[in-house]
């Protein structure tokens, strides 16, 4: 059993707790590290770039990816940037802003030293990344430009057009290659990790599949990492990778790591909505078009005329009545919410009714065309190409979609979960954004996790383990996972049902969104507690898996859709027991009298960390509470 | 024009279906093909006809595709013979059924190059990529050893040229499109981008020797078609192409014990 969790912050002033943590921190001498191994899994931003740094500092690192190749991660896909308190614009920002700003923006839902360290990493990570030869936007004088985005007031992103992730990838890629090529780092594609293998209690390796081969193996190591993103695709739409999969943390899961905060989950309200039934993923579009777009929809649900027959008096302008102050630029989850209101009261536009106006006709008639075109054009050309629809002169419809999921692995401070040598770095992980996150900081995350915090941590656990080899791979620990996974692809490979896999993900994607998504109440919750057990047996009973095992992707959609739908009923289960609503966890039961989320510190302020007890049991819930000595929690307000 | 047609068209595919390990074939599908929507994105066409086959029970087509907003890489196929087919600076994935007519016959194919080996129908072995970035495509910058980085100031029109190199996908169109299957295009799409920089300078030379001598490992000649260009779904310019010959001769003729002067 799993007693008092301990979150191993250290004491002390935040500004320096980091700095003598590290100095507590016992090394591994440069001559030991080769005799440890380490697995890694996941080639993003977090596992690529702790792949290069530890394979640099001479540790035997084996890196894992279910992809042809690493730099095709879903890291590669962010667009609008990366946040660091580098203040090069002298416009007010600091380390401590940057923190503040992000314990503001959880709402007061995350670790305040884990929050800190972020923000002090956050300019090494910049500095790191332009020594890397990553094409950063520059000024005229050649120096770094910066926007604000999200909403900050202050100038701290960094951006590389639109492919900040993508350039940010590719340099931790390279790095890592590099690695690969002096022999420090091992790469395994097209290889998806299925199972996690401890002994007496300690994470001693993994259990993977060849993907072009359908072969089942082993790896033994000193520590696994998993760096292996969110799970944002238990939604089945969203705007996450197809690929995108929560089987490695949920495998982990099962062996004991506890998994916090699951039912923490960002909605982005600019997304491009669904055409049809077929639709098998939403994007996105930069939040920025909010500063220029009015979103709107007629007040009368049965108007069908074309928008610009409608006139003023007849449109609702919701966000700007609602929230004279902020209008169109209120935070995420409340524009969001929003835009969800309206539709569900039959007010939704577009061939299915399920947008909103995000319009820009009295930009345009401010400012002129050139203008919108030079600050969104790329945005108006991605729209029009997708929706066949020129945003110039018909308004954008949009709609909120699933973007990001703060919950995760419980990991401490140092990015170690509760199972000893197991770490979970980047989205993977619960730890830095509470229970919302901001723009622009995910990209931050995974590469302090990566770069600069784990080859810390990690050298500490490592160097109590000096003079003592990997658990080898024919210790029965492996065998009795690798059978385990054997058994679970033989068995989905044997069903031959009738229902496609898409079919019941498209199936549990809709119970998610429906009573798990933007808006979440007891009925629904309950209701959704009930329907997805159903459907899974239905799953393991009906679900038809065609061929073999040598590279078939409906296998390989089948072992991560079996993953989803217990991952699915753990978020329902901490959605329903957190009485409370905070950032994009909304329970309808608790709101303020203005329909704003309404926050229970006196009951809430803690991690929920839930352990798996069991096929059919029900999770055990182990609360890591919560202290907020240098910010005090407040009550948001957008009027 | 509406932005969600409720007219469907129906195509005719042909696509190249290769079991593991063994022999590859054309195959016709015109049932499964039928009522489409233009509004669909091409993988979703696919989608659509995969869950048709699998319906009916057999094997759907495979594909690989991940992000499908045309920034992975990982979707690529020929299609009419064109890498990606005919919409132009558009990935697979971005290409949308509108682009077809009713009763059109699509030709659906892998890439088709030596270097890229067929593992099933569409998919690829690409990892020869992998291979040309190990030998030199990247800034040698350890962990923790950067200065901050407002100290080189970098040109604004060298660092614009230097992110359109970079905006490379990987995804092989290239290489496909060419003639020789030459990587020329991604190659100096990744030794451009560092090349121009000036972060990229001390190593300038011998990763353009070591970029080059991988790249003519697995892959044919440049003999300057432009084809590349054409097929690129980011528009990356043959001028590097350009750049990297001229770094090539340069680099057999520098003393690069000098190298530290200016």
């Amino acid at each position: 059993m799993i007693g008092e969790l301990n979150s191993k912050v250290p004491s002390g002033p935040i500004e320096d707790r980091w700095t003598n943590h590290k100095f507590d921190l016992r090394l591994v001498a440069p001559n030991n590290r080769r005799k440890f191994q380490v697995i890694i899994v996941g080639t993003g931003l977090a596992g690529a770039s702790a792949a290069a740094t530890l394979g640099e500092q001479g540790y035997n690192v084996k890196v894992f990816t279910y992809h042809d190749t690493p730099r095709r991660a879903h890291s590669i896909a962010a667009q609008g940037g990366i946040n660091a308190a580098k203040n090069y614009k002298s416009d007010g920002d600091s380390v401590f802003r940057l923190f503040y700003d992000t314990i503001k923006g959880g709402d007061f839902r995350s670790r305040e030293s884990n929050v800190y360290r972020l923000a002090e990493e956050s300019v090494n990570i910049i500095d790191q990344a332009v020594a890397q030869g990553v094409p950063f936007a520059r000024e005229y004088g050649g120096l770094l430009d910066n926007r604000s985005f999200g909403g900050a007031q202050v100038s701290r992103t960094f951006y590389a057009r639109g492919q900040t992730g993508q350039q940010l990838l590719l340099g931790a890629y390279q790095q890592m290659m590099r690695q690969v090529r002096q022999g420090t780092v091992k790469l395994y594609t097209r290889t998806e990790m299925l199972d996690l293998v401890v002994k007496d209690g300690v994470a001693c390796g993994i259990v993977v599949r060849d993907l072009v081969t359908g072969q089942v193996t082993s790896h033994s190591a000193h520590a696994v990492l998993l760096c292996t993103g969110g799970y944002g695709n238990v939604f089945y739409l969203s705007t996450n990778a197809k690929y995108s999969n929560a089987t490695a943390i949920w495998r982990a899961h099962r062996r004991g790591a506890l998994f916090a905060n699951p039912c923490f989950t960002q909605i982005h309200p600019t997304c491009i909505p669904a055409s049809d039934e077929f639709q098998s993923k939403l994007t996105l579009m930069s939040e920025s078009l909010r500063n220029d777009g009015r979103i709107w929809v007629p007040v009368d649900p049965d108007d069908t005329r074309p928008p610009d027959q409608i006139p003023e008096s007849e449109r609702d302008y919701f966000l700007e009545r609602k929230y004279p102050s902020f209008g169109n630029l209120v935070p995420r989850d409340v524009a969001s919410r929003n835009a969800k209101a309206v539709v569900d009261q039959g007010r939704g536009v577009g061939p299915l009714k399920n947008g909103v106006y995000l319009d820009f006709s009295s930009a345009i008639e401010r400012i002129g065309v050139e203008k919108i075109r030079e600050r969104y054009g790329n945005l108006f050309d991605m729209y029009e190409r997708i929706t066949d629809e020129n945003p110039y002169e018909v308004p954008m419809r949009i709609y909120p979609a699933v973007h990001y999921t703060m919950g995760g692995l419980w990991v401490d401070y140092n990015l170690m979960s509760n199972v000893p040598g197991l770490f979970v770095l980047g989205e993977a992980n619960f730890s830095d954004h509470g229970a919302n996150r901001l723009g622009a900081s995910a990209l931050m995350q995974g590469l302090a996790d990566g770069y600069f915090i784990i080859s810390y941590t990690l050298a500490d656990y490592l160097a109590g383990l000096l003079g003592t080899d990997p658990v080898p791979t024919d210790d029965p620990v492996f065998a009795d996972a690798e059978r385990s996974v054997g058994d679970t692809v033989a068995r989905l490979l044997s069903i031959k049902g009738t229902r496609s896999v898409d079919h019941f993900h498209r199936e549990l994607g809709k119970i998610m969104w429906d009573h798990c998504g933007m808006a979440r109440n007891k009925a629904g919750l309950e209701k959704a507690l009930s329907e997805i057990p159903a459907l899974r047996e239905e799953f393991w009973k009906d679900v038809r898996v065609l061929g073999g095992a040598a590279l078939n992707q409906s296998l390989e959609k089948a072992t991560r859709v079996a993953d989803f739908f217990e991952l699915g009923e753990l978020m329902v289960r901490d959605a329903l027991h957190r009485e409370e609503s905070c950032g994009g966890h909304f329970r309808e039961e608790h709101q303020t009298e203005d329909g704003e989320a309404l926050r229970d510190d006196e009951n809430f302020a803690y991690v929920a960390a839930w352990e798996w007890t069991g096929k059919g049991n029900e999770p055990v819930l182990h609360r890591e509470p919560l202290k907020f000595e240098y910010v005090t929690p407040t009550q948001r307000s957008y009027k | 024009m509406s932005g969600a047609s409720n007219e469907t068209i129906d195509v005719v595919l042909h696509v190249w279906r290769q079991p593991p390990g063994g022999e590859g074939r054309m195959v016709t599908y015109t049932e499964e093909a039928k009522g489409i929507s233009p509004d669909m994105s091409f993988l979703e066409m696919l989608d659509v006809v995969n869950e048709r086959l699998i319906a009916k029970g057999e094997e759907p087509i495979a594909f690989e595709h991940d992000c499908r907003e045309g920034i992975c890489g990982s979707c690529g196929m020929m299609i009419n013979g064109q890498p990606h087919g005919p919409q132009k600076g558009t990935a697979t994935c971005q290409l949308h059924m509108r682009e077809f007519r009713d009763g059109d016959e699509i030709y659906v194919e892998p890439w088709r190059a030596r270097a890229f080996p067929v593992l099933r129908d569409l998919i690829v072995d690409r990892s020869a990529f992998d291979r040309i970035i190990e030998a030199g495509g990247y800034i040698t910058a350890p962990t923790g050893s950067a200065p901050d980085a407002n100290l080189i100031p970098v040109p604004k029109e060298a660092a614009d040229a230097a992110m359109d190199a970079a905006a490379c996908i990987a995804c092989g169109a290239c290489v496909a499109a060419c003639p020789n299957n030459a990587a020329h295009l991604f190659t100096a799409a990744k030794l451009q981008h560092l090349n121009l920089l000036p972060q990229g300078q001390a190593e300038r030379y011998q990763r353009t020797v070591a970029m080059v001598e991988a790249m003519e490992e697995y892959f044919g000649s440049c003999t300057m078609h432009g084809e590349c260009q054409e097929a690129c779904p980011k528009e990356i310019s043959v001028d590097f192409i350009a750049y990297m010959n001229r770094d090539f001769v340069k680099a057999q003729l520098k003393n690069r014990k000098l190298a530290g002067q200016t």
